[in-house]
């Protein structure tokens, strides 16, 4: 279906367009909002005027169908865990994760509790862990920067030798 | 601490709709429904907090129940709240209201097993294809 | 003045071919992944339930026939009042002015009609 991608020689025409891809979907990194617990107060602060994400072309979006990033901020139930599965596999493609905060990133501090999810990690693929409890709006905007290098990493036009699929948040 | 009252299993309900009903009480309000469980002395209490706006009074109601098989009348032809209320200590007690009119869990998913706030609750494997298996210090944290 | 209109062709090739260009360039650059469960319908997480083919209220439609009624009408008064100077100067202002006067009047008069049965409320109240 896709016959320019995974497929061109290695040149540089072929880098620096794809450089040109990965730095336009790095400067616009939409992310949903999916705040559950109290991280989400940071994650709207985040987005807020002080330590502003706009600033970085990113805008919430509150449906996975615009979203390019999930940021899992808060405590993740086993009762919500099916409902973030479907959110994740909703979103379109390339999509990223960002877990944000302890709760997500391994339970955090309710990991003896019997209904908490140890961690969205057991149900859906994570690309930045940002630990804290909640962490500062500055660590959440770390987290943002580390996907944009790994955004910058991809390879979209150049052949990929070892991965043979489209390389999406391998 | 707050004054409590014993009350019987057969009698709560009417107990419950005097003291709503009484000018001189005048408890219109139920603020909460707990339960608590014994183990030692084999009884699941049922706790009930009830606030009275006009006359600025509060008092506590405590009911025993056997252990093996809990069930109480429902309260809720006195206080509407106790719908919920009483869902969500069937979810985690496993309390069965008669006359319930929609007992289902509330907090936790419908195809749960068992009661949490038991002492010998036992936490099931996986749930839903998800492990719920600790980090191992967490584990050793738990014993 | 034949000219004038190759003007607004090239304008709207060009327009169409902005679009269509932009489109034929993400659908050949970007990833395609169809799966089922990616492609079903969003209700926040939860499986959908029900069609979403409901009946709307009826306002909507009153609000839109309105507009386009009065929509026209403007349309219509605008032709008027560009050549008007020129009725003037022809010594027939004043029946251009009765004529156009007699048209929004006769659409005044549906307004107030639709007014006065209550069809411009939002919020409708019930009589009971």
């Amino acid at each position: 279906m896709q016959p320019l991608l995974n497929s061109l020689p290695e040149t540089v025409f072929t880098t620096k367009v794809d450089d040109l891809l990965n730095w336009g979907r790095k400067s616009s990194q939409w992310y949903m909002l999916f705040g559950l617990a109290c991280c989400a107060i940071e994650l709207m602060q985040t987005g807020g005027p002080r330590a502003d994400v706009d600033r970085f072309g990113c805008v919430p979006r509150a449906t996975p169908r615009q979203s390019d990033l999930m940021i899992v901020a808060g405590t993740l139930t086993y009762k919500m865990a099916k409902r973030t599965k479907l959110l994740y596999d909703q979103m379109p493609d390339p999509k990223y994760v960002i877990s944000m905060g302890s709760c997500a990133n391994c339970g955090g501090l309710f990991q003896l509790a019997y209904s908490v999810c140890k961690g969205v990690d057991k149900i859906i693929p994570v690309d930045v862990y940002v630990p804290g409890c909640p962490p500062r709006p500055e660590a959440l905007t770390e987290g943002l920067m580390r996907i944009q290098e790994k955004m910058m990493r991809e390879r979209w036009l150049v052949r990929q030798p070892a991965a043979a699929e489209a390389p999406v948040g391998a | 601490m707050d004054p409590n009252l014993r009350v019987d299993p057969q009698a709560v309900v009417e107990v419950c709709r005097y003291l709503r009903d009484e000018p001189d009480l005048k408890f219109e309000i139920l603020s909460d429904l707990t339960g608590l469980d014994l183990p030692k002395e084999n009884k699941i209490q049922v706790v009930y907090h009830i606030y009275s706006y006009s006359h600025r009074h509060q008092i506590v109601l405590k009911v025993d129940l056997p252990r093996e098989n809990p069930q109480l009348s429902t309260m809720e032809g006195v206080w509407k709240v106790a719908n919920w209320l009483e869902r969500e200590a069937f979810d985690l007690f496993g309390i069965v209201f008669e006359g319930h009119t929609d007992l289902r869990r509330i907090l936790l998913p419908e195809d749960w097993v068992g009661h949490p706030l038991r002492k010998d609750y036992v936490e099931q494997e996986e749930y839903d294809g998800i492990s719920t298996q600790r980090a191992p210090l967490v584990e050793k944290l738990l014993r | 003045m034949l000219f004038d209109f190759a003007n607004v062709l090239v304008f709207m090739a060009l327009g169409a071919g902005f679009v269509g260009v932009s489109l034929l360039i993400g659908r050949f650059l970007r990833p395609y992944n169809p799966q089922a469960r990616k492609l079903s319908t969003y209700e926040c997480g939860e499986p959908a339930s029900g069609s979403a083919w409901v009946n709307f209220n009826m306002r909507f439609y009153i609000v839109a026939l309105i507009f386009i009624i009065f929509e026209v009408e403007i349309a219509f008064v605008f032709p008027v009042a560009a050549t008007f100077r020129r009725w003037v100067e022809g010594g027939q202002g004043i029946f251009a002015f009765v004529e156009i006067l007699l048209f929004v009047g006769i659409l005044f008069l549906g307004l107030v009609y639709a007014w006065a049965k209550g069809d411009l409320e939002w919020v409708k109240k019930i009589k009971s």
